[in-house]
């Protein structure tokens, strides 16, 4: 599409569309794997003592690379959490309830969609899903090796 | 002190700010800035040593890299000329850059300048999605909004507040904005009516979030024998520090986190090194007037608190007792209606400074608060990942 309205004041309308090939590296190609496999695979570092997800290939903290790998415990507490009403296309269509989680062993928390959660009145969504809530991983029928392989949903 | 060491803003312009400006192109606009900002400080380009630009991402007006289209139009060719970006705090950083190259006697003078057109894509939230991992967040709906709704919710539950004690900051945003002839929105508006916007990302509504804005600004910066040439009445750059932390928000909500994203650790942490170097010791005795980076109502109370005008969890309390109003209060809260009113993306950061700095200056026009000795700007980046603070004095304080 390109458009032209060229008087003065006027917008010219072009539409960019570009292709990246992102390369994955060997940490995130492990998790996506893992991912597949129905596991959620962190990394560990044996000098900080840190667990991270998502995985690092280097503690951020101890200054060496991270040394082991560990399969995340598939439940854990809700650290931060929104109910997206408008604003974006292109993932699933709002409302959706998003959070992010410190699986039970893991020092930081990874963020996903919350799943099986009525959304029909926002308020009392909203507090379902407080920050302190226990939350549990569900993985959808089909795994792909994407971060959306599966979501949370409240443990209770 | 050695006055080699000081460092003052000669002079300043912005434009007024709105969605779109159909009647300039951006370099256009960033001339419109520089021509501006050297007329106010009574300067040509010759008296100019060196540009800083002030540019954020450029997906959302569509040149990549539009600082090199800017170059002849803010008198540049010829001159040293650098790009700063971080971000939402691009145009604190600028400033920063520019107080760096002064204080270290490279330069005399610096142009800090920058243009922004937001609006000029419809894209905008798939623009913010790309700053987010690809590979564990982009697939998800995160965007400035929806982090900022991460953050809100657990600020609230952390201090137990509610929607309604964020509403009446953005009540008092619009009207201060009323005496802001730059400003984008603007208006006498009621808890009610915040309320009632439409809800984007809970606990965050419509007009609990800045507009998307275009526009540019400029500031002059100069050394003494500058300031004694150009400037009777200075603004002190007397203190600037930034701070920077993990681009993961989950490495910052945990009890093992360095950072805590709910209570905004960065912030804290400049502001001491930052109040140190301007001799501020009691900001609320010292500081007459704020220009917080504040996209998003939460994030004015948190600046306060963190900042020290406060102690933690108490900032939305005092904002109903109206502490931080203009007329009455015990400062000055963005007197300009802040960037809950206009965010130019690449440049708000600059119009903070320049709305601080102005203050100090006695040159704020109709926002101007009497008595103003000290002003502190912020600006904030990425999901809080940068931020920048900046003091302003109407004396130079030593450090």
């Amino acid at each position: 599409m390109s458009e032209r309205n060229i008087e003065p004041g006027g917008v010219i309308t072009e539409v960019v569309t570009l292709r990246y090939d992102y390369s994955l590296g060997e940490v995130a190609g492990k998790f996506m794997e893992g991912l597949k496999q129905g596991k959620i695979l962190a990394t560990s570092c044996s000098k900080s003592g840190l667990t991270y997800l998502p995985p690092r290939a280097y503690c951020e903290r101890s200054f060496e690379p991270c040394d082991g790998w560990v399969e995340a415990a598939f439940e854990g507490v809700i650290e931060a959490s929104t109910i997206i009403v408008r604003g974006f296309q292109g993932k699933r269509n709002p409302p959706v309830a998003i959070a992010y989680v410190k699986l039970d062993g893991i020092d930081s928390a990874i963020g996903n969609y919350v799943d099986d959660l009525d959304l029909s009145n926002l308020d009392v969504a909203q507090k379902k899903i407080a920050p302190g809530t226990r939350v549990k991983v569900k993985f959808g029928p089909t795994r792909e090796g994407r971060i959306t392989d599966f979501s949370f949903v409240c443990a209770e | 002190m050695s006055t080699n060491n000081t460092v003052a803003v000669l002079g300043t312009y912005q434009t007024e700010f709105k969605t779109h400006d159909p009647d300039h192109t951006f370099a256009e606009q960033a001339q419109i800035a520089a021509a501006g900002a050297l007329k106010d400080a009574g300067m040509t380009p010759g008296d100019v040593d060196a540009i800083v630009f002030s540019l954020a991402p450029t997906y959302f007006m569509g040149v990549a890299d539009a600082d090199r289209w800017s170059i002849d139009h803010i008198f540049g060719a010829g001159k040293p000329m650098l790009r700063v970006h971080t971000g939402g705090a691009t145009g604190g950083s600028a400033v920063q850059a520019a107080y760096n190259l002064i204080r270290s006697g490279m330069y005399r003078s610096v142009l800090v300048v920058g243009a922004e057109r937001v609006a000029e894509t419809p894209d905008a939230q798939d623009v913010l999605n790309l700053i987010f991992d690809v590979f564990y967040e982009r697939d998800i709906p995160l965007s400035t909004n929806t982090s900022v709704g991460l953050w809100a919710t657990s600020y609230l539950e952390r201090y137990g507040y509610t929607e309604v004690d964020l509403a009446r900051v953005a009540v008092r945003a619009r009207r201060n904005a009323t005496k802001n002839p730059h400003a984008h929105l603007k208006g006498m508006i009621s808890i009610e009516d915040v309320m009632a916007s439409r809800m984007i990302s809970t606990p965050l509504k419509l007009f609990d979030i800045c507009p998307r804005s275009s526009g540019s600004a400029a500031m002059l910066i100069g050394n003494m024998d500058m300031a004694k040439r150009f400037c009777s009445a200075p603004a002190f750059i007397n203190g600037v520090a930034s701070r920077s932390t993990t681009y993961w928000i989950g490495d910052r909500m945990t009890p093992t986190s360095d950072a805590d994203l709910t209570d905004f650790v960065i912030a804290a942490e400049a502001a001491t090194v930052c109040f140190k170097q301007a001799g501020i010791t009691d900001p609320l005795a010292q500081i007459q007037v704020t220009e917080f980076y504040d996209p998003y109502t939460v994030m004015t109370p948190l600046q306060l608190e963190r900042l020290g005008f406060c102690a933690p969890g108490i900032a939305l309390r005092l904002e109903k007792e109206g502490y931080w109003d203009v007329e009455g209060g015990a400062v000055a809260v963005n007197p300009s209606g802040g960037t809950l009113c206009t965010n130019p993306i690449a440049v708000t950061g600059l119009v903070r400074a320049i709305d601080a700095a102005t203050q100090v200056m006695g040159r704020a026009g109709t926002m101007q608060v009497p008595g103003v000795r000290n002003a502190v700007s912020s600006a904030v980046g990425g999901i809080a990942q940068f931020y920048n603070c900046i003091v302003f004095g109407d004396q130079p304080y030593g450090h």
